[in-house]
């Protein structure tokens, strides 16, 4: 009886997820086919096409697989190594991740420079070492470490997740059975892993293709990803339809990762 | 022991390079020298001068009552939808979750930039309030994703007894629910403080001219130099968290609470599912 009424508790949610993220969408692929007059095109949408463009977008892909990649080979031996090694894995984990946040993102990232440039921390104990300098400031390298430093923990905690979930006696059964280390991995740990995997990968990957801030402080302004590209037009030179435009060639890739997610993301929501 | 012990290496080696940044922001919030490249002595002058600059203090305002404020807000429409929710059918209840995850796998600049779009097709002018209500909208998730798997671990019978015994449905749900539900609501609390605090790129996009959060300065700063009076600022406010999350945790002078503030475990969740912050 009461449980009828009680349900329009979630309406004001409703009410401001429509207003404030289904219609704002909608709002992007309206600009996304219209000229400035409000005439139906296709150029906005079709400009990807344009070098400038499509050079930023596939660098962009370039980028985020490769930093997707390299935060998972860091992020699953430690992901391992926390279910053995600490007795209290999940809380320490969530405190060192967690904790670095407190410390503005932007600033984190400008330190890098400091590490990293000519005359900085690295280098300085390179000198120290009588080991030759190495120059990463301001070209590719130096935009894939902040990708790396800046989105690790959002590989690291879902695997976290579903490597700490795996049931110990299934590998002690393994072993038991004649399984070595090597089998229990490709066989029951990895397989069992995969939803863990997968959310981080699109986790990392997202954000990564669509940055415009490490590139602008890791990359010296010289390196141009699509964010970048649409952050400008956006911000400087006011063309919202191109914006918008190319901001629906970046919706594809976020609804393919949504779609990844949640196949694999089934048996959470109940 | 030697698989131990090298494992302890690897975590020592992703330590640095987690805290690595943080330790060069820290010490350069005492280095003399206005340029970053070299150390020119120890000083404490950027922490006595950081409460005199009034550009630096009103961002740090800002963004302390934005974060303040839009957790608020969010945590309250996020914890009545999950309450709103248990009345609700399978579906009903699905549709509310798979709109709850765009903004969480969104990208941030797609996020912005619609909602730029929205307030510029409304012709609303940006500012403060335009900022609140981008960041109501990305925190409202992580309150969400929060208090849910807390009601669903819920024994709804002591509810239904609170009602067997008289209690009107309000009196129901504040004495008999809420308290259950006290730290799952903190911790979304928290989270969405968190979030908000760190955003950069919705912020960006959202905000009018005259408008700053200590991000965007730190973003229109970059270029020209940082101000070191910043370094000092965060490292104060890392210093102040660090204390904040001990005192918490190893509360040594009391025994926890059940509703108790777990902000290490159950973040965590949180954060799992989370997005990256830029």
């Amino acid at each position: 009886m009461n449980s009828s009424k009680n349900r329009y508790l979630a309406s004001p949610y409703l009410i401001w997820s429509a207003g404030f993220i289904i219609i704002p969408l909608i709002m992007v692929l309206y600009y996304a086919f219209t000229d400035y007059d409000g005439r139906l095109t296709f150029s906005n949408v079709s400009a990807i096409i344009y070098y400038v463009n499509i050079k930023a977008l596939v660098l962009s892909v370039i980028f985020s697989v490769v930093a997707t990649l390299f935060c998972l080979l860091i992020a699953y031996p430690l992901c391992l190594i926390l279910t053995t090694v600490i007795k209290n894995g999940s809380s320490f984990l969530s405190l060192i991740f967690i904790l670095p946040m407190w410390m503005n993102s932007l600033l984190r990232t400008y330190a890098w420079q400091n590490i990293l440039e000519r005359k900085g921390v690295i280098n300085g104990i390179l000198a120290f070492l009588n080991l030759p300098p190495f120059y990463i400031i301001n070209k590719p390298p130096a935009i894939l470490l902040g990708m790396i430093y800046d989105f690790l923990p959002f590989m690291v905690l879902p695997v976290y997740n579903s490597v700490s979930r795996i049931d110990k006696d299934i590998l002690n059964a393994a072993r038991d059975l004649g399984a070595d280390s090597f089998d229990t991995f490709v066989r029951i740990i990895w397989p069992l892993s995969l939803p863990g995997v997968i959310s981080g990968i699109t986790m990392v990957f997202v954000p990564s293709l669509t940055t415009f801030v490490i590139s602008d402080i890791l990359g010296g302004g010289k390196i141009l990803l699509i964010g970048n590209v649409i952050e400008q037009l956006f911000t400087q030179d006011s063309d919202w339809n191109a914006g918008a435009g190319l901001s629906a060639i970046l919706m594809i890739f976020i609804v393919i990762s949504m779609f990844v997610t949640a196949k694999y993301d089934r048996e959470d929501i109940k | 022991m030697m698989k131990s012990a090298l494992g302890r290496v690897y975590l020592t080696l992703v330590l640095i390079f987690l805290y690595a940044p943080i330790a060069t922001l820290m010490i350069l919030s005492f280095n003399s020298s206005k340029s970053r490249a070299h150390w020119g002595g120890f000083t404490l002058d950027w922490y006595l001068e950081l409460f005199s600059n009034e550009e630096i203090m009103a961002a740090f305002r800002t963004t302390l009552f934005l974060a303040f404020l839009s957790a608020l807000i969010a945590t309250v429409l996020g914890t009545a939808a999950c309450t709103g929710m248990q009345f609700m059918k399978r579906k009903g209840r699905s549709l509310i979750m798979g709109i709850t995850n765009i903004p969480m796998l969104n990208a941030d600049i797609v996020t912005g930039v619609s909602l730029m779009l929205l307030f510029l097709a409304a012709r609303v002018s940006m500012g403060f309030t335009t900022v609140l209500i981008a960041h109501i909208t990305f925190n409202i998730p992580y309150v969400i994703l929060s208090v849910m798997p807390r009601y669903r671990e819920l024994n709804k019978s002591t509810y239904e007894a609170a009602l067997d015994l008289g209690a009107r449905p309000l009196y129901a749900f504040f004495s008999v629910v809420l308290p259950d539900l006290m730290g799952a609501i903190l911790s979304g609390f928290l989270m969405s403080f968190t979030m908000s605090l760190d955003d950069f790129i919705i912020t960006h996009f959202t905000q009018g001219p005259g408008f700053d959060t200590l991000s965007t300065k730190i973003y229109s700063e970059v270029k020209k130099g940082i101000n070191p009076q910043i370094y000092a600022l965060s490292t104060i406010m890392f210093l102040v968290v660090l204390l904040l999350l001990f005192f918490v945790n190893y509360k040594p002078w009391a025994k926890r609470p059940h509703g108790e503030i777990k902000v290490t475990t159950k973040t965590q969740v949180i954060v799992a599912s989370g997005k990256g912050g830029m």
